[in-house]
C-alpha cells in the first residue's frame, strides 16, 4: 500500500476541526486549552508531512514542528498559571463566568 | 532741524494716553485733567514752532529761494515692518505746507478741547463725569493719531493712523455707553467708516502693486539734489510717469475706466467715508451722541476733514485723471446742497452743526475737485485747504458754543432755549461770530476761503458755481435761523425749580473767546503764500491785507450780497415768534417732511441692510451654513454613532465569538476565492 500524503492531511484536518469546534464551543477554560493543543499538534503533522513528501532534502519543517511543541509546551504552562490564579479568584474556569475585567 | 522736536509732537500724546489710560483712574479727576492738558499745550508750542519753523525759517530744506518753492522735508523715517527688501512699512514724519498747516489747526482745536472739557465733563455742583480720566486718555490717543496720519511719509502709515483716529473716534462717540443711542452710534460711525476704508485699502494695494511703492513722495515729487535726499519738491514728471506706468501696464483699462483712475476713486472712496460724502454721510448726525467737545473736535475740525487732506495729499496724482476730480466735485456738490437743506429742517442744533460740517466739507472737496493747474494755478487746492482751516476754527467754536448750551439747559434742542441772549452773553457774541464766519461776512474767516472757493468753482463751470453760490446762501441761512432760534425768538422761560442758564466757568469761556477771536483774523492769513498744489508762492510779499487785495470783487460782492439775504431773509422769519416758518411748511410740506427725515437715508440704508442683504442674501446662507454644511457634518456623526451601537455587541470581549466570527470570514473568503477561480 502506498502511502502518500493525504493519509497524513486527512487525520490532520480532523484533528483541526476538532480542535476548532472544541475551541468555540467548549466553556470550561482546561478544555479550550487542550483543543488549543489538539489544532497545533494537527499543524505540527502538517509541516512534518510537507517536509517529508514535498522537500525531503531540508529539514525546516522538522525543526519548525519541534519548534512549536516547545513553544505549546511553554505556552500551555503560561496557560495553566493564569487559568489557576484565575480559579483563586473567582472559584471557577468557565469563560462565561470569568467578566471581572470586562467593563 | 532735527527729529526731535517732531519726534515729541507724537510721543507726548501717545505717552499721555498710556499714563491716563493705565494710572488715570488712581488719579484724581483734576489732576487728570490738568495733565491732559498741559500735555496738549506743550504739544500745541511744540507744533506751533515745527510750523512757523517750516513756514518762515528760509532754511533750504524748507524753502527753495531762488524759486519761491516750499518743498517737502522728510524729518525722520523709521522702518517698522520689514518684510523683504522690497516691501517695507515706515513709520516717519513729512513736513510739507499741508502738514504744517494741518499741524497747526489740530493742536489748536484739540487743546482748546482738552481745556474746555475740564468745564463741560461736570455737572453744576462740580460733580465730574464718570470715567472722566478715560476721556482724556482717548482725547490724546484721538491727537496721537491725528497727528501721525497728517505728517504720513507714505499711504500705509496713513492708513493705520487713518484706522486709529475711526478707533477713538468709535471710543469717543461711545463714550456714554450705559446709553444704547451712543452704542448704536459708534458702532454705525465704525461700520460705514469701515467700509469706506475697504475701498481705500483696495485703492493703496492697486497703487503700490503697480508702482511698487507706498511713499507719498514716490507717487508726487521728486528729491532735490541726488536721489538720497531727504528733501523733495513737487514734480509733474513723477505723476506723469506713474499714469505711464498704469498705461503700458498688462491691463490699462477696466471696467470703463483707467487702473489709476479706479484706484483714484477707491481711495477716495475711503475719504468719502471719513469725510461723510454722500452717500456714505449717514454715521456723522448719528456720531452727535457723543461728549459735545469730542464732537467739536472730532467731528467737525480735525477727523472729517482726513478725507480732503487725502485728496490734498495725493493731489498731483489726481490731476493726471481729471475725471477722477470730476466725480469729487459731483459728490462734494451734492452733498453740500443736501446737506445744507437738511440743515434747515432739524430741530436738535447739534445735529444742524453736523450737517453744516457735512455741506462744509463738501466745499472743500469741491474747491480740490476745481482745482487745475490751468486756472489760477491751482487756486482750488489752496482755497480748500484755507477753507479747512478757517472753517476748522469756526465750526469748533459753533460746537464748543452748543456745548455750552447743551451745558447750561440740559437738552439739545432749540426748543428748549430761544431768547437766551441776556443769559449767556460771551456764549451768545462768540456763537454770532461764529455764524458769520461760516455765513461769510467779510472781514470774518470764512469770507476770504469760501470766496476763493466760489472763484474757483466759478473758473471750473459756471453752472457749479451757481449751485455752490446757492449752497453758500443756504449756509448763511440755517445758521442765522439756528442763532436766532437759540437767542431770540422769544423770552427765555425758566421752568419752576430749574436754575437760571448762565454763562459757564472760565475753562469753557476761555476757548469760545480765543476761537471767536481766531475766526475774526484767520481770514488775513495770506495763505496763498503758505498752502499751493506745487509748493510755488503765489504771494512773495505778504502782509495783512494781501487777501483783501487779491479778492476778487466780482465773486466776492455777489456772494456777500447772497449771504446778507440770506441773513435778512432768516431775520425776518425767525428773529421774533411770527407764523411765517410755520406757513413755509405748510406751501412746501413734501420737501420740509422729506429735509426733516434727512431725505430717508437713515431709513433707506435700513432697508438695503435689513431687507435686502440680510434677508435676502445673509438668510439663505445662514440657512445653508445651518443646514447644509452644519447638517453634513453632524448627520456623519450621526450615522456614525447610530452604526456604533448597532455593531458594539460584536465587541464582547469574548474570544470564542471572535473566533468563530474569524471563521466564519475565513471560510467566506476561501468560498469566495473558490468561485472567483473557479468562474
Amino acid at each position: 500500500m502506498d502511502i502518500n500524503i493525504l493519509y497524513y492531511l486527512i487525520p490532520s484536518l480532523f484533528m483541526f476541526c476538532c480542535g476548532l469546534y472544541g475551541f468555540i464551543t467548549r466553556r470550561n477554560m482546561i478544555a479550550i486549552l487542550i483543543s488549543l493543543e489538539l489544532m497545533l499538534n494537527s499543524v505540527d503533522i502538517n509541516f512534518a508531512a510537507f517536509n517529508r513528501f514535498m522537500y525531503n532534502d531540508q529539514l525546516e519543517g522538522m525543526f519548525f514542528s519541534l519548534f512549536a511543541i516547545g513553544l505549546a509546551a511553554a505556552e500551555t504552562a503560561l496557560a495553566i498559571a493564569i487559568i489557576i490564579n484565575v480559579f483563586r479568584v473567582s472559584e471557577n474556569i468557565d469563560v462565561d463566568d470569568v467578566v471581572k475585567m470586562k467593563n | 532741524m532735527s527729529p526731535v522736536i517732531p519726534l515729541l509732537i507724537l510721543v507726548i500724546p501717545l505717552a499721555m494716553f498710556l499714563f491716563l489710560g493705565l494710572c488715570g483712574h488712581k488719579m484724581s479727576h483734576r489732576w487728570a485733567g490738568i495733565l491732559g492738558t498741559t500735555g496738549m499745550g506743550v504739544t500745541m508750542v511744540l507744533a506751533y514752532i515745527t510750523a512757523f519753523t517750516y513756514f518762515f525759517s528760509g532754511d533750504p530744506s524748507f524753502i527753495d529761494a531762488d524759486t519761491h518753492t516750499r518743498l517737502q522735508a522728510i524729518l525722520f523715517n523709521q522702518d517698522w515692518l520689514n518684510f523683504y527688501d522690497k516691501l517695507v512699512i515706515r513709520l516717519g514724519f513729512l513736513l510739507d505746507p499741508i502738514a504744517a498747516l494741518l499741524l497747526v489747526v489740530i493742536t489748536t482745536i484739540s487743546f482748546m478741547v482738552h481745556l474746555y472739557s475740564n468745564g463741560y465733563m461736570r455737572d453744576h455742583h462740580g460733580v465730574w463725569e464718570k470715567g472722566f480720566q478715560r476721556f482724556y486718555a482717548f482725547l490724546s490717543l484721538f491727537s496721537f493719531s491725528m497727528l501721525g496720519l497728517v505728517v504720513a511719509t507714505n499711504i500705509f502709515q496713513m492708513y493705520i493712523f487713518w484706522e486709529l483716529v475711526g478707533a477713538s473716534s468709535y471710543l469717543l462717540i461711545g463714550f456714554y455707553y450705559t446709553k444704547p443711542s451712543a452704542v448704536s452710534a459708534s458702532k454705525k460711525a465704525f461700520i460705514v467708516t469701515r467700509f469706506a476704508d475697504l475701498g481705500f485699502l483696495i485703492g493703496i494695494l492697486i497703487l503700490s502693486y503697480y508702482t511698487g511703492s507706498f511713499d507719498f513722495t514716490d507717487f508726487t515729487s521728486a528729491p532735490v539734489g541726488g536721489p538720497d535726499s531727504t528733501v523733495y519738491r513737487i514734480d509733474p514728471a513723477t505723476p506723469s510717469h506713474i499714469l505711464s506706468v498704469f498705461q503700458n501696464s498688462a491691463a490699462p483699462i477696466f471696467m470703463g475706466g483707467s487702473v489709476l483712475t479706479w484706484a483714484l476713486v477707491l481711495i477716495f472712496m475711503g475719504g468719502m467715508g471719513k469725510s461723510a460724502m454722500m452717500p456714505l454721510h449717514i454715521w456723522l448726525p448719528d456720531a452727535m451722541e457723543g461728549p459735545t467737545p469730542v464732537s467739536a473736535l472730532i467731528h467737525a475740525a480735525t477727523m472729517v476733514v482726513a478725507g480732503v487732506y487725502l485728496v490734498a495729499r495725493l493731489f498731483p496724482l489726481y490731476l493726471m485723471e481729471p475725471v477722477a476730480l470730476d466725480i469729487v466735485v459731483v459728490v462734494g456738490a451734492i452733498t453740500a446742497l443736501y446737506a445744507a437743506i437738511v440743515a434747515c429742517t432739524q430741530i436738535d442744533i447739534k445735529r444742524v452743526l453736523a450737517f453744516s460740517t457735512i455741506s462744509q466739507i463738501a466745499f472743500m472737496m469741491v474747491s480740490l475737485g476745481v482745482a487745475r493747474p490751468e486756472f489760477h494755478e491751482g487756486l482750488g487746492y489752496m482755497a480748500g485747504m484755507f477753507h479747512l482751516f478757517t472753517h476748522a476754527m469756526f465750526k469748533a467754536l459753533l460746537f464748543l458754543c452748543a456745548g455750552a448750551l447743551i451745558h447750561a439747559i440740559g437738552s439739545n434742542d432749540y426748543t428748549a432755549m430761544h431768547g437766551l441772549r441776556k443769559y449767556m452773553p460771551v456764549t451768545h457774541i462768540t456763537f454770532l461770530v461764529g455764524c458769520l464766519a461760516i455765513a461769510g461776512i467779510i472781514p470774518f474767516a470764512g469770507f476770504f476761503s469760501k470766496d476763493e472757493i466760489l472763484t474757483a468753482t466759478g473758473e471750473y463751470s459756471t453752472f457749479w458755481y451757481i449751485w455752490m453760490s446757492a449752497v453758500a446762501g443756504l449756509t448763511a441761512f440755517y445758521m442765522f435761523r439756528l442763532y436766532y432760534l437759540i437767542f431770540w425768538w422769544k423770552e427765555h422761560k425758566v421752568p419752576e425749580g430749574h436754575h437760571t442758564p448762565h454763562d459757564q466757568p472760565w475753562t469753557m469761556t476761555l476757548p469760545l473767546v480765543i476761537l471767536a477771536a481766531i475766526s475774526c483774523v484767520a481770514g488775513f492769513v495770506p495763505m496763498g503764500n503758505l498752502v499751493t498744489w506745487n509748493g510755488v508762492e503765489e504771494v512773495t510779499n505778504p502782509n495783512f491785507f494781501t487777501n483783501l487785495g487779491n479778492l476778487n470783487w466780482g465773486v466776492a460782492s455777489v456772494s456777500l450780497a447772497v449771504a446778507i439775504v440770506a441773513i435778512v431773509i432768516a431775520t425776518i422769519m425767525y428773529r421774533k415768534e411770527n407764523p411765517l416758518p410755520a406757513k413755509m411748511k405748510a406751501a412746501l410740506p413734501h420737501l420740509w417732511e422729506w429735509a426733516h427725515h434727512r431725505f430717508y437715508w437713515d431709513e433707506l440704508y435700513q432697508f438695503i441692510t435689513h431687507k435686502i442683504i440680510f434677508g435676502c442674501i445673509c438668510k439663505p446662507i445662514a440657512w445653508f451654513d445651518r443646514h447644509i454644511v452644519d447638517g453634513t457634518m453632524n448627520g456623519m456623526a450621526y450615522v456614525t454613532n447610530k452604526i456604533s451601537y448597532a455593531i458594539r455587541g460584536f465587541q464582547s470581549g469574548r474570544i470564542q465569538l471572535y473566533v468563530l466570527w474569524y471563521l466564519i470570514g475565513a471560510v467566506v473568503l476561501a468560498a469566495v476565492t473558490m468561485i472567483c477561480v473557479l468562474c
